[in-house]
């Protein structure tokens, strides 16, 4: 599915008033759900939706918001969201219901809107502050400008009491921990500016630097709150992938139980179609089950009373019964998330851009101010005048820039990107993608889309048409595949039953007709997916199916090759399927039937040898390697622990967004770099004529508006 | 000189004035679904009779 949110301010207007948890429910009786709606697009899309819903009888309030592509429904106690989804569906709208714990993003937003409110009363008091500043520079004089700089102090200084707080509170809790960040020398000279005005309007000084405290305060601020609504968009995306799978157990009993309730030796019930929670063995049942996202094997396997199934396998057919052999923090799919955790640590290290020079640029601002001060004080014996010049340098040379030019390009890339269907999850990904030189893709659910098409079968017509009668009769892959490609002629097969693990058996024209497994049917099996149909009294006949590779795939790969990375695919299936994959795609380098531990070794390696890698992949096998690599992409049907290490999630089922995102990462990197020059050159000319003594008030706020605006513009440039 | 007494306090109270109605509109979820509200403006459901 493609659950798609553009960047946005605030949760929509349902979240403040409505409860986070289901057990808030308020007082009149009243139930809140959220609906997660991935394919409204227009007016008629609310409307449609607003009006079916709110025809549902107990439904009191419905409001869409596109922005988040959900609903928020109010209604009584007793609805369901099934109900609504039904509804819907029957609309012509597919809806997911979401889990709203896993929804919990509101306290991101409430910070993200304490964030504006401040940069609201900063602006406000930066232009009115700089209108009277302005009425100084050109030439108000004595008791004029006294007044002019008491106003602007009344203005100034309760405004960088409320705003500026987010940087004292950081810069405080920096020193604290006897560290230096970039917030202690922002806190500094704010502060330092505000109180030296302060004293200069007090004895009628000639300059105040009030506007500078808050312009500085205004555009650090716009940074900030930039910075905090791309992560929180990305967030919340990815809090609504996981928020649609409820993780829940159906015990034998019929009761639904939370899977980390469950212990070991207890019995669920594996209906088909859905995915098993725990590692146990069958005890009852026969069915076939999907690997793909534990093994990277394509082919479902038979399995019956006694064999063992694991955390993450599909299961296909038939309902099975499976006792808990180990649970909650024990199973092999947290033991991975673990493992993953530990790999994960290890590539946090990571230093982005910005963080590397606030290191060089925090102590060199302080150590600049000093030398000023004592420069100054040894020249002039005059205390005051030394201060004064030393409290300029620091303004001038105070990273306004430098706190937009991360920030401004991000929110522009992830912006760009998300718009492509690409989620960026984390704050240094697009960093680590554009030094990327290598790519390894996964197969099964990564270049393939997990399901099988038809490539050739010899049935006569009127056999096509009884395999296609008898596939109706399954909810099995192939026969879906079956049934989608083939051209189904009406034909009467009567006492369909499917037979778990096996296929699908019936009656045609007296004889008994059979579809499923080559053993089951009486045929030799050979290699390749195959489904066989058998007639009675007739040789079994095949129909042989392919994986089909994701939209895209092959155009995504040569994109790729033309930037200049190679390629690699590392498959957990067998020999025959990735070969013809990779032939299709235009892969010359595979490596077949690989481990995960395999594939984590070998992503080792190409660091070793100096290669920087892109782990695309989707299933658990994979995530490993992804947590080992240097940045790691995966699609939104991903397994929710692979989507977790992932940096970047395809929201869209086309795998072009990969070539995208490194071209685009490159020049988001390029566009930073260029932004820390323009601060650096400003810093060049601005500090030795502050060091002179030479900066006005005035020469301050040009200078840091126009750098500010450089970076701005030049981070807009991005394509 | 003496009319910037009352331009002054003017001026600060218009932009006051602004600001004040900014917080309203912060508050009131203005700035929620500007996507929706782009579209929702289009839309004939209510022009009879506005939602009640």
């Amino acid at each position: 599915m493609t659950a798609v949110e553009h960047p946005q301010l605030a949760s929509c207007a349902a979240c403040a008033a409505a409860p986070t948890r289901p057990t808030d429910v308020d007082t009149s009786g009243e139930a809140s759900i959220r609906l997660s709606l991935p394919q409204i697009h227009c007016a008629g899309c609310i409307s449609g939706v607003e009006r079916a819903l709110s025809g549902v009888e107990g439904v009191e309030d419905v409001r869409v918001n596109l922005t988040q592509k959900q609903a928020a429904v109010k209604a009584d106690r007793s609805m369901e969201a099934d109900e609504l989804i039904g509804v819907l569906a029957s609309a012509g709208y597919e809806a997911h219901e979401l889990d709203p714990e896993a929804m919990s993003i509101d306290r991101g937003s409430a910070v993200a809107r304490d964030l504006l409110m401040r940069l609201a009363v900063a602006g406000f008091s930066m232009m009115n502050v700089m209108l009277l500043s302005v009425a100084v520079w050109s030439g108000a004089t004595d008791a004029t400008r006294d007044l002019f700089h008491w106003i602007s102090a009344a203005i100034a200084l309760p405004t960088v009491a409320f705003s500026a707080q987010p940087f004292f509170k950081s810069g405080w809790s920096a020193l604290s921990g006897r560290r230096l960040n970039m917030d202690v020398p922002i806190s500094l000279a704010i502060l330092l500016a505000s109180a030296m005005s302060l004293y200069e309007t007090a004895s009628g000084g000639v300059h105040a630097y009030f506007d500078a405290a808050l312009s500085l305060t205004f555009f650090l601020l716009a940074g900030r709150y930039l910075d905090q609504r791309t992560r929180l968009a990305a967030r919340s995306a990815a809090a609504e992938l996981s928020a649609l799978e409820v993780p829940r157990a159906l015990r034998l009993n019929g009761e639904q139980a939370a899977v980390a309730d469950l212990k070991v030796s207890d019995e669920i019930r594996l209906l088909p179609g859905t995915r098993c929670p725990i590692d146990g063995v069958v005890v009852d049942g026969t069915s076939e089950i999907d690997r793909s996202l534990v093994t990277g094997e394509s082919l479902p396997e038979a399995v019956g009373v006694g064999e063992a199934v694991t955390a993450g396998v599909n299961n296909l057919t038939g309902a099975l019964v499976v006792r808990a052999t180990s649970a909650g923090s024990d199973t092999s799919l947290r033991r991975m998330a673990d493992l993953v955790a530990v790999a994960e640590n290890a590539r946090s290290r990571y230093v982005s851009l910005a963080d590397r020079a606030a290191r060089i640029y925090a102590p060199a601002v302080h150590l600049l101010a000093l030398i000023a001060f004592v420069g100054w004080l040894l020249a002039t014996l005059d205390v005051r005048l030394s201060l004064n010049i030393a409290i300029a340098v620091l303004i001038i040379t105070c990273p306004c820039a430098l706190g937009l030019a991360v920030p401004a390009v991000s929110t522009a890339a992830s912006g760009r990107l998300f718009r492509k269907g690409l989620l960026v999850k984390d704050a240094t990904a697009l960093e680590r993608l554009a030094e990327v030189t290598h790519v390894v893709f996964d197969k099964t659910g990564t270049l393939t889309e997990g399901n099988p098409i038809l490539v050739g079968h010899d049935a006569t017509p009127k056999q096509a048409s009884i395999a296609c009668a008898l596939a109706k009769g399954s909810a099995h892959p192939l026969a879906q595949a079956l049934t989608a490609t083939l051209e189904c002629k009406t034909t009467k097969v009567t006492d369909i039953v499917e037979v778990p693990g096996n296929g699908v058996e019936g009656r045609w024209q007296g004889k008994i007709v059979r579809l499923g497994r080559a053993a089951w049917v009486g045929a030799s099996s050979a290699e390749g997916t195959a489904t066989w149909l058998a007639v009675e009294g007739q040789d079994p006949i095949a129909f042989w199916f392919a994986d089909k590779p994701r939209d895209g795939a092959h155009d995504a790969i040569l994109a790729l090759k033309k930037v200049g990375l190679s390629v690699e695919l590392l498959s957990g299936d067998g020999d025959q399927a990735v070969a013809d994959l990779a032939k299709r795609v235009g892969i010359d380098d595979w490596r077949a039937g690989m481990q995960p531990h395999e594939k984590s070794e070998r992503l080792a390696e190409l660091r070793e040898a100096g290669a920087k890698v892109l782990m695309v992949g989707d299933g658990l096998n994979d995530t490993l390697a992804m947590a080992e690599a240097h940045a790691s992409v995966s699609p939104a049907s991903a397994l929710d622990a692979s989507r977790t290490v992932s940096d970047i999630v395809l929201l869209r089922n086309d795998l072009r967004g990969v070539p995208d995102s490194v071209v685009t990462a490159r020049s988001a990197t390029r566009r930073i770099r260029e932004n820390f020059t323009i601060a650096a050159l400003y810093n060049v000319i601005a500090v030795p004529l502050a060091l002179a003594g030479l900066a006005t008030p005035l020469a301050a706020a040009l200078a840091m508006s126009g750098s500010s605006i450089m970076v701005t513009l030049n981070a807009l440039r991005l394509r | 000189m003496e009319v910037l007494v009352i331009l002054i306090p003017v001026s600060l109270g218009l932009g006051f004035l602004g600001l004040i109605a900014f917080f309203w509109a912060l508050k009131s979820s203005q700035f929620d679904d500007p996507e929706g509200d782009r579209h929702r403006i289009l839309r004939t459901d209510f022009d009879d009779q506005p939602k009640s």
